[in-house]
């Protein structure tokens, strides 16, 4: 029978941050690999954990296996705190850790996200851990895995190309909208998890460690701080990040970041907000304290 | 009329005096099964058979000495199972040989053996060095990617980048095979069977390789569509100069295309000449038994 | 001089004979004699048991076409020998003017310049224009021949092998064959060839050689030659 008390699992019985030290230690060393290896999947021994593969175990390994008691942890689903994904993953790394959680981008050291990176640009102390639910940019093209990790191997992206190429011949354009393929240090092909194109240039010389991890698909790669990521395009057809000319948030404004679409029910006009939330509020308040300012 | 005496020019006596062969291949031999100290080396006595009697492992190819010239089509005629298509498949790299060497003189100087290239420079090889039309079309083409496309993969793995002039090379290529460039963004799938291998053939000469590998390309296409491919590849050699190995069963095909031909039987060539002078005056009793099969 | 281009055979008849440069040598004799596999020896098309074939190449010189390379065989027919056989193979399915223009092609001739020159040699051998864009496969036998003998008159060889070339040919066009063969003997060409009639032969052979003649227990034999012009 379950009641309010006895719903959550007892958290104290279990180790810090939920994994054992073995675990995570495993966790570790494959992700030093990744920074070693940018771009690279490394196939690592994925745990079973309380919320279910494809819900983001890959991300939640990452976060459990690096974070230390001083840290503090903000989450994110599609740019948002309040999802409950978000709100679900945020709660049981406090319950089994009891680090100080956070919605401000500048507060946190880890950031675990789900397709989307935080407009705000982050620092050299923060990392970035991004949920993906499938690591292999060739997969679309090429089912086989043996025939994929030697065309990784080989540096073989043709067929990826030529996805591009049928676009292109088929619709006049690019028309991958999410997890664009990109190129790490002029050598692996990536997927960077279904980020829109918008975050694509994000990660080309950031400043700070991007890891990547895949639960269900049991790889971790990463894109290290200050390496070359390039969204892949031919010299006729460069690649370009989604277009928002005209449109502006429909609650502090914006007009240089990503916006989502919604549509009023009542009227059924198209209306615009941010898709990073925290960004959108602290616009939010800045401009009524401006306001306020004005007032006085 | 007067009919003019034709003078050669000094290029092409230059060319022949110091004639080069484009494509060396020495010992080439291909083992299937996992062999045992009986058949640790192919026996060339014909009466053997290539299967080993101790382990049941089978000498596919044995042996197999030739060389192949800037332009030329060589032939290679044999029934089925007599290691024609292993022998191609192998010089493609699809197989991975037992032993041998092959050289080609525009890689490297022709200085490698490129059965023991890296995986890498095997690939380079297989998009620049060579082409190849394989009997079955699924094999050379994505079937259900454009026409256009299936040729932009070659160019995109030699490096171009441009879509512009990827349209321009693939409606060159197509136009060259006599596919409509109206029907140049269809996939082969929508495609009859020789229009397919048309289509994989203008894939195969994309990066404009010296090499052209044919795996029995007319099999399995109607007599008319036959004829027309057929025609095709002379006048595609003609023009690009391209060397071709001519793999079919059908001596009539062989006849129709090959300067030279190599007779295989149970992975042993057998006889090797003239095509004509194989057709007409055949030496090993085999030959002989296959030529009077087809007159 | 007039040996320049000397050619002999000894084949399995154990047999002997020459052929000076620019000059015209029939063969003689009754059919299954072996006359066709003499020349066939000449091109190779038949292995020679025993024996030699020289021939003065204009690429390598002094050459025993019985042992020459392969490689060497190919050059030379595409440069230097021709070859009309009675039957035409070519492949089906192109046209009359294409199978005559194609030997030109490797000359460095353009299709079109090619092209003219077939249609010249087609009109000459009385072949009628509406045939010209068809296909020799479904030609009479007549026809045939006649496209046959255009295809290796069209590059003008230095030695010319004739198989029996005129046998279903009406007189017009037997009368128009000799002419370019004659024109071709003074431009130089050297020619060997099979003829099933003695008049054809005579009005263009310099030389005949009658293997009836031969005794093929005599290994000693050398032919003479009757019907000198």
């Amino acid at each position: 029978m379950q009641t309010a008390e006895n719903r959550w699992f007892e958290t104290t019985n279990y180790n810090f941050a939920f994994l054992d030290e073995g675990s995570k230690r495993e966790i570790r060393r494959k992700t030093l690999k990744a920074v070693a290896i940018p771009g690279y999947q490394v196939p690592f021994a994925s745990r079973e954990l309380p919320i279910g593969r494809g819900w983001g175990t890959g991300g939640l390994q990452l976060t459990l296996s690096l974070i230390g008691k001083k840290d503090c942890l903000k989450v994110i689903d599609q740019g948002n705190d309040d999802s409950v994904n978000a709100v679900s993953i945020r709660r049981l790394v406090m319950e089994t850790t009891g680090v100080t959680t956070t919605e401000e981008t500048g507060e946190a050291t880890l950031i675990q996200t789900r397709h989307r990176i935080p407009e705000e640009t982050l620092r050299e102390d923060q990392i970035l851990i991004l949920q993906v639910p499938q690591p292999e940019p060739l997969r679309r093209v090429e089912p086989s895995e043996e025939v994929t990790r030697r065309q990784h191997a080989e540096m073989d992206y043709s067929a990826k190309w030529l996805q591009l190429y049928e676009n292109i011949v088929k619709w006049g354009n690019i028309t991958i909208g999410a997890d664009y393929p990109v190129m790490v240090q002029q050598r692996y092909l990536m997927a960077p998890s279904p980020i829109p194109r918008w975050d694509n240039p994000k990660i080309h010389q950031a400043n700070y460690l991007s890891l990547y991890g895949a639960g269900r698909e049991k790889k971790i790669y990463a894109i290290p701080p200050y390496t070359d990521v390039v969204s892949l395009h031919f010299e006729d057809y460069p690649f370009e990040v989604e277009s928002f000319t005209g449109k502006a948030c429909r609650h502090c404004g914006s007009t240089h970041t990503f916006l989502d679409e919604i549509t009023d029910e009542r009227t059924g006009e198209k209306l615009y907000q941010c898709s990073d939330t925290a960004y959108c509020k602290k616009r939010q308040k800045e401009q009524r304290g401006t306001e306020v300012s004005h007032g006085n | 009329m007067a009919i003019e005496p034709l003078q050669m020019s000094k290029g092409m006596t230059e060319s022949i005096e110091k004639e080069i062969p484009l494509v060396t291949v020495k010992g080439l031999s291909k083992q299937f099964g996992s062999g045992c100290e009986y058949c640790s080396t192919p026996s060339h006595e014909e009466k053997e058979g290539n299967r080993c009697k101790h382990c049941g492992s089978i000498w596919a190819v044995r042996d197999i000495d030739f060389e192949l010239y800037p332009g030329e089509i060589l032939g290679v005629v044999g029934e089925s199972g007599s290691g024609k298509s292993t022998m191609i498949r192998s010089l493609f790299l699809d197989e991975e040989v037992t032993n041998g060497s092959m050289t080609v003189s525009t890689y490297n100087k022709g200085k490698i053996n490129i059965f023991n290239a890296s995986a890498q420079q095997k690939r380079y090889i297989r998009n620049h060095v060579m082409g190849m039309v394989y009997q079955n079309p699924y094999l050379g083409l994505r079937m259900t990617f454009s026409s256009s496309g299936n040729i932009a993969e070659k160019l995109i793995a030699a490096d171009n980048f441009h879509v512009g002039k990827i349209r321009e090379r693939a409606s060159e290529l197509l136009d060259k095979v006599e596919i409509p460039i109206s029907r140049m963004d269809e996939p082969p799938k929508n495609f009859s069977g020789g229009m397919q291998q048309r289509v994989q053939i203008s894939k195969a000469l994309a990066n404009n390789p010296p090499l052209l590998l044919l795996d029995e390309v007319t099999t399995g296409l109607d007599l008319s569509v036959q004829a027309k491919v057929l025609d095709l590849i002379r006048s595609l050699q003609r023009e690009l100069n391209v060397a071709m190995i001519v793999v079919s069963h059908d001596l009539g095909v062989i006849r129709m295309l090959a300067d030279r031909t190599m007779v295989l039987r149970q992975g042993l060539v057998v006889e090797k000449g003239l095509t004509d002078q194989i057709l007409e005056d055949p030496q090993h009793p085999y030959t002989q038994l296959l030529v009077h099969s087809l007159l | 001089m007039a040996l320049a281009n000397e050619l002999s055979v000894t084949p399995f008849h154990d047999i002997t004979f020459h052929v000076p440069e620019g000059t015209f040598m029939g063969i003689a004799g009754p059919s299954g004699i072996g006359k066709s596999s003499i020349l066939k020896c000449i091109y190779r098309t038949y292995i020679t048991t025993s024996g030699n074939i020289w021939y003065k190449s204009l690429r390598y010189g002094e050459i025993d076409l019985s042992t020459a390379t392969e490689r060497q065989m190919i050059h030379l027919r595409k440069n230097e020998i021709g070859y009309v056989t009675q039957f035409l193979k070519v492949i089906p399915r192109v046209s009359a003017l294409d199978v005559v223009a194609e030997p030109l092609l490797p000359f460095g001739y353009s299709l079109e310049d090619a092209r003219s020159a077939a249609r010249k040699l087609l009109e000459r051998l009385l072949i009628p224009e509406e045939l010209w864009n068809g296909f020799p496969a479904t030609f009479s036998g007549g026809e045939r021949q006649r496209i046959n003998l255009a295809k290796a008159f069209i590059v003008r060889p230095r030695l010319l092998i004739l198989d029996e070339p005129t046998a279903s040919l009406d007189n017009d066009t037997k009368q128009s064959v000799l002419a370019i063969l004659k024109e071709m003997k003074e431009q130089g060409t050297t020619m060997i060839g099979v003829f099933h009639d003695w008049d054809m032969m005579e009005q263009v052979a310099d030389n005949i050689y009658d293997l009836r003649s031969i005794k093929r227990e005599d290994h000693n034999n050398v032919l003479e030659v009757r019907g000198q012009k």
